[in-house]
């Protein structure tokens, strides 16, 4: 399976990522590769730099060194002959179009209902007529589950809906990579389920996706790779199994020792 | 007490009503434009922008409306401008009541999660589309009673403007002093044309965000 993947083309390149926050360096020195396709979940404690990691690969957070390369682009900078510098706002919003992200909180819209929300940026960034948009835009519910949803608004759903409206609003833009951060750390336990099933189904449609996650169990179980953030460094990465069944470094050992009890 | 007085006069008062109305809600409605360009340059991330802003708002605050009505009406003419008093009343009005009406707004923007920003920037949303179709609907929604005691104070304040001869309720109610000597009365049905007027307003206004809140049903974070 490893070899299948290494095979393929990559699509996102991070090397030699450094971030910090003022004083504080909160990634350093990350190389991660992902090739089209994959599943890769980020693991790792609170506070390991792992939800700050996936936000520089769309440049929703700005990086002091090295490079993030999404289908070969240069995230938020342009290479000059004098060096680096800040690319327009135009730039980085046309480069993030080849991604989509859902957060932790859904940020859906409030005051709009569910179909807007997901047509708005079908009809303001990519110029389509409503109707056209609409038809995409239930296309998108239909495939969450949500299409007697479409005209309510965001306030009467559950939080496992309103998740699934936020990837709906996502895949509408027709991303070639989607991004999770911690996509079910803010429902009820019962709500879990749904949206890990649109992810799993996603996953197997073959969309490539890069997953922070708390949920071992779907990283188990969907992952393709799994990667091990601590203290900011990439500690340890690998094939699903070879993470869970047999992880190298004491760190990530301890790490799922503590999920293992916790669990119970 | 001489109610026929009061019933003869209410024509004119209610006259003079309709000016002060018009007066004032075309001031807010100017100043919400101008309170809502304020409001993004105090938050801008250019700095200088942002102090203009600031200064701009600390100082309008800190000047009485009747210094700054006296300052519109006679510098305007100073500086070749020709203003007619009712242009001058509403200039200042506005002028003085964006800088509130900025400080509102700001407030509002501030309670809008920034995770709905990202939302948008991330599906490449624009930044001018951000404000006007993310943003705007949702803080004027938010500030709607701020905003309806915004406008009662500034309709309130609007009576000021009868010093530089514009007949609305206030300068009607002294001309119709000067002419009957009934000072009581007069000014009793202008004092409760003013209530009339307030407490329509702020019931339009209560009405107004129930029926924007019904239409999404209700809830908001």
């Amino acid at each position: 399976m490893f070899m299948k993947i290494q095979n393929m083309e990559t699509v996102i390149e991070i090397e030699g990522l450094t971030k910090r926050f003022g004083q504080a360096t909160v990634l350093s020195d990350i190389d991660l590769r992902v090739y089209a396709s994959e599943v890769v979940c980020l693991i790792g404690p609170s506070g390991s730099g792992k939800s700050t990691l996936l936000r520089c690969i769309n440049f929703l957070e700005s990086y002091e060194e090295g490079s993030v390369k999404v289908l070969g682009r240069l995230m938020g900078f342009e290479e000059t002959p004098g060096g680096r510098r800040r690319a327009s706002e135009r730039v980085v919003r046309a480069s993030r179009l080849a991604l989509g992200m859902v957060f932790q909180q859904f940020n859906l819209w409030p005051h709009l209902t569910v179909l807007d929300n997901v047509t708005e940026a079908l009809r303001s960034v990519k110029g389509l007529p409503r109707a056209e948009a609409e038809d995409i835009g239930r296309a998108m519910l239909a495939k969450v589950g949500l299409s007697e949803k479409v005209r309510s608004h965001p306030a009467s759903l559950s939080g496992g809906q309103q998740q699934r409206v936020a990837i709906a609003r996502a895949l509408a833009m027709a991303p070639k990579i989607m991004l999770f951060d911690e996509p079910t750390s803010a429902l009820d336990p019962e709500l879990v389920g749904g949206v890990l099933e649109v992810m799993r189904d996603l996953a197997a449609e073959g969309m490539t996706m890069v997953v922070v996650t708390h949920e071992m169990g779907f990283a188990a179980e969907v992952a393709d790779r799994v990667v091990f953030l601590e203290a900011g460094r990439l500690v340890e990465q690998g094939l699903a199994e070879q993470i869970f069944q047999s992880p190298e470094s004491p760190r990530l050992k301890a790490f799922l020792k503590s999920w293992n009890d916790r669990r119970g | 007490m001489d109610l026929g007085l009061i019933i003869g006069s209410l024509p004119a008062l209610a006259r003079g009503a309709a000016m002060t109305l018009f007066v004032s809600l075309t001031a807010i409605a100017l100043g919400l434009v101008l309170g809502m360009l304020l409001s993004f340059a105090r938050m801008s991330e250019n700095r200088w922008l942002s102090a203009a802003a600031r200064f701009y708002i600390s100082a309008l605050r800190g000047i009485p409306i009747l210094v700054l009505l006296l300052m519109v009406f006679y510098l305007l003419p100073a500086v070749g401008l020709e203003a007619p008093p009712l242009v001058a009343a509403i200039a200042a009005l506005t002028l003085n009541t964006a800088a509130f009406q900025a400080e509102i707004y700001r407030g509002g923007f501030a309670v809008i999660p920034p995770g709905q920003i990202e939302a948008a920037r991330v599906l490449g949303l624009g930044e001018t589309r951000i404000k006007t179709r993310i943003l705007i609907p949702q803080v004027i929604w938010l500030v709607t009673p701020a905003l309806v005691n915004e406008i009662i104070v500034l309709l309130k304040n609007s009576s000021l403007v009868s010093v530089i001869a514009v007949t609305e309720l206030m300068r009607v109610s002294q001309q119709l002093v000067s002419k009957t000597y009934k000072p009581t009365e007069v000014y009793l049905a202008a004092c409760l044309l003013y209530v009339l007027m307030n407490l329509c307003l702020s019931a339009l206004g209560s009405r107004l965000r129930r029926r924007i809140g019904g239409a999404s049903a209700g809830g908001r974070p």
